[in-house]
């Protein structure tokens, strides 16, 4: 499958929330194990549409997210295939109650964490998932999902239902251009988005497409020429996937919405600073260590450089090894 | 601060009567500024901002009940307030501007814009005082409660103030304060609902009862009132009724977009913003209803 770069200006877009609504009722009727939680967003995660076609099997929890992570525990030892759902903020918040009724309970749990990253804009930091990433990923077992594209975004709802075990599924408030992509067939393989060398950008999520923007006009520049990657797992990677990377390549760009500190960035990172003969370097380019604020998603992006412009401006000032 | 017998009444029923006359002719102008801010930052909460006016000018208005004022913004010679459910604080912003807070009109006009103090969400960090930065529901109660014991370990006189949101009442850390606080003889710690009976999947009582809500908080060992969260007589008088040792809890009945006739009790107005035509609407309404507050 080849993605069209620069990317046309009609490309459809949607949000991955709402992408992973409607995928959940869809796939319901399918899996009809498949149980619905939310905690007074279902308008904003979109689960309202999955609780208008199986009113009984989705469960309004009210505003208590540490009481509905371990209801849908508790569910899941029963054979359901429990969906909780929230902001990511709000519900990876409840920390301990994921760590223990469903890490360390090997609870089959699907929880899904919306409104990720600066994107979301005016609501500001309160409201911003910015570290759910580094949580989820420190929990054993725990695969932890964020698709780049609405298409993936359903294909990995499919995917959480099948999997035995706790997932973690990252998803956005605003919409996200449905670039084709090869699809997803499992956590840590990233899919090839354009062909480069010596650079590979692995960007996931809002960050896909300035990245592969950026990517293509260092190209024209002759600046570099990068290689892209979907990067839309950041647990479990690929051993072979991960080698492939670092035998291909002497930088690796981690492009995401998420703060650098434990997000995908540093799970490349961690890996290819244990494994990665000759040595590769990687990029954490994300969220600094500060936190989110109020202003338009178009503001923000542009003062966390998550612009293509940004990124090309930060190649060309970068200090490079190849 | 003790349990008192009927008071002196005649003069004082003139004071108050002026007082409130004064609160109603100001409170729609805070409803205006709620409105024009939200408007212009194009998102945020009407319906959730609306309810909480007479409540917060009852507290910290020209008059209110709370010590308060520009200068003890350091230091902890003054009552603080903590806005628990932080998508209110439009609200808190419009009714500051008055106080001398160095927060004006324009700044209003900078709600959730990039850099602005006036977050989306109480960022204490950029708006001291704001006193906590909220916006997460359910954290507001527990942190009044640590001030009002730190307030008691100094001896201060002062009370601690917060204020929550009926869906947020429904956050189990709630009711963990609720155990503590009347454990803890913080008499000097008031919690008032926003009792405005909508959340964002529908009414509270559909979403998540809360009922018998009296009895809870009664049976966990507060000091309840129940008042018409519209009215600043009954308001000031629950305010005032404390008790030496039991905290006190607040059940403010209101009605969500209170003021302005198209958005009260509907739900569909709690988080967005009135577009040019609606603001006109808007205004025009809340001019119209200007006695809010008083008794009939
Ligand atoms: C912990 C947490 N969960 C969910 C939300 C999202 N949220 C924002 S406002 C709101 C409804 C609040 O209802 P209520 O407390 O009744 O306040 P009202 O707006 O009615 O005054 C919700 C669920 C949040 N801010 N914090
Ligand atoms: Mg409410």
């Amino acid at each position: 499958m080849k993605t069209p770069v620069p990317i046309p200006k009609d490309v459809e877009r949607m949000a991955t929330r709402a992408a992973f609504g409607k995928a959940l009722a869809h796939f319901a009727e399918q899996y009809p194990r498949v149980v619905c939680y939310d905690a007074d967003l279902s308008k904003s995660t979109q689960t309202h549409l999955f609780a208008q076609k199986y009113p009984e099997r989705f469960f309004q929890m009210g505003i208590q997210e540490a009481n509905m992570v371990g209801a849908a525990a508790g569910i899941s030892f029963t054979g359901k295939i429990p969906f909780a759902c929230s902001f990511a903020a709000f519900l990876t918040g409840r920390y301990d109650q994921i760590r223990m009724s469903v890490g360390y309970s090997q609870a089959n749990v699907k929880l899904v964490g919306t409104h990720c990253g600066v994107g979301i804009g005016e609501d500001g930091h309160s409201q911003m998932g910015l570290e759910d990433i580094a949580l989820m990923r420190a929990v054993p077992g725990m695969s932890v999902l964020q698709p780049s594209t609405p298409t993936e975004c359903r294909q990995m709802v499919e995917w959480a239902i099948l999997h035995r075990g706790p997932v973690y599924l990252r998803l956005t408030r605003q919409g996200l251009a449905d670039l084709p992509l090869p699809p997803f067939k499992a956590p840590g393989h990233f899919p090839l988005v354009k062909e480069g060398r010596g650079k590979a950008f692995l960007a996931v999520g809002a960050l896909l497409e300035p990245a592969l923007e950026a990517a293509v006009v260092l190209e024209e520049q002759g600046h570099s020429r990068p290689a892209v990657f979907n990067a839309s797992s950041a647990k479990p990677l690929d051993d072979g996937v991960m080698e492939k990377l670092c035998d291909r390549f002497q930088e690796l760009y981690v492009f995401e919405d998420h703060s650098v500190l434990g997000g995908t960035g540093s799970a490349l990172a961690e890996w290819a600073s244990e494994k990665a003969n000759p040595p590769v370097r990687v990029v954490r380019y994300g969220v600094q260590d500060v936190f989110g604020e109020s202003g338009t998603p178009k503001a923000l992006y542009e003062k966390h450089g998550f612009t293509s412009r940004a990124i090309v401006s930060f190649l060309r000032d970068f200090p490079t090894l190849s | 601060m003790k349990d008192q017998g009927p008071k002196p009444k005649t003069q004082k029923v003139e004071v108050e009567r002026d007082r409130f006359l004064t609160w109603a002719e100001r409170t729609p102008v805070i409803r205006e500024r709620i409105l024009k801010s939200i408007h212009r930052a194009g998102s945020g909460h009407p319906g959730s901002s609306l309810s909480l006016v007479e409540i917060l000018y009852a507290l910290l208005g020209e008059g209110g009940v709370m010590t308060h004022s520009p200068e003890s913004i350091q230091g902890n010679d003054r009552d603080r307030l903590v806005l628990s459910k932080g998508h209110g604080v439009p609200a808190l912003y419009a009714v500051l501007v008055d106080g001398g807070y160095g927060i004006d009109e324009d700044e209003l006009m900078s709600l959730r814009k990039l850099g602005s103090r006036l977050q989306g969400h109480p960022d204490r960090a950029r708006l001291p005082i704001l006193e906590a930065s909220t916006g997460s529901l359910g954290q507001g109660a527990s942190i009044a409660l640590g001030m009002a014991q730190g307030y008691r370990l100094d001896d201060n006189p002062h009370r601690i103030y917060a204020i929550v949101g009926d869906g947020e009442i429904q956050e189990g850390q709630i009711w963990e304060a609720a155990l503590s606080a009347p454990h803890h003889k913080l008499g000097h710690l008031t919690l008032i609902l926003d009792f405005n009976k909508g959340q964002i999947d529908g009414p509270v009582e559909e979403v998540l009862s809360l009922s018998p809500l009296r009895e809870k908080w009664h049976s966990f060992g507060w000091h309840v009132h129940e008042v018409d969260g519209h009215s600043y007589e009954e308001l000031v008088q629950a305010l005032e009724d404390t008790h030496p040792e039991k905290p006190s809890f607040i059940i403010a009945h209101t009605i969500k977009g209170k003021g302005v006739d198209f958005m009260e009790g509907q739900i569909d107005w709690h988080g967005k913003a009135p577009n040019d035509e609606q603001l006109e609407r808007a205004l025009k309404e809340i001019r119209q209803n200007h006695t809010i507050g008083l008794a009939p």
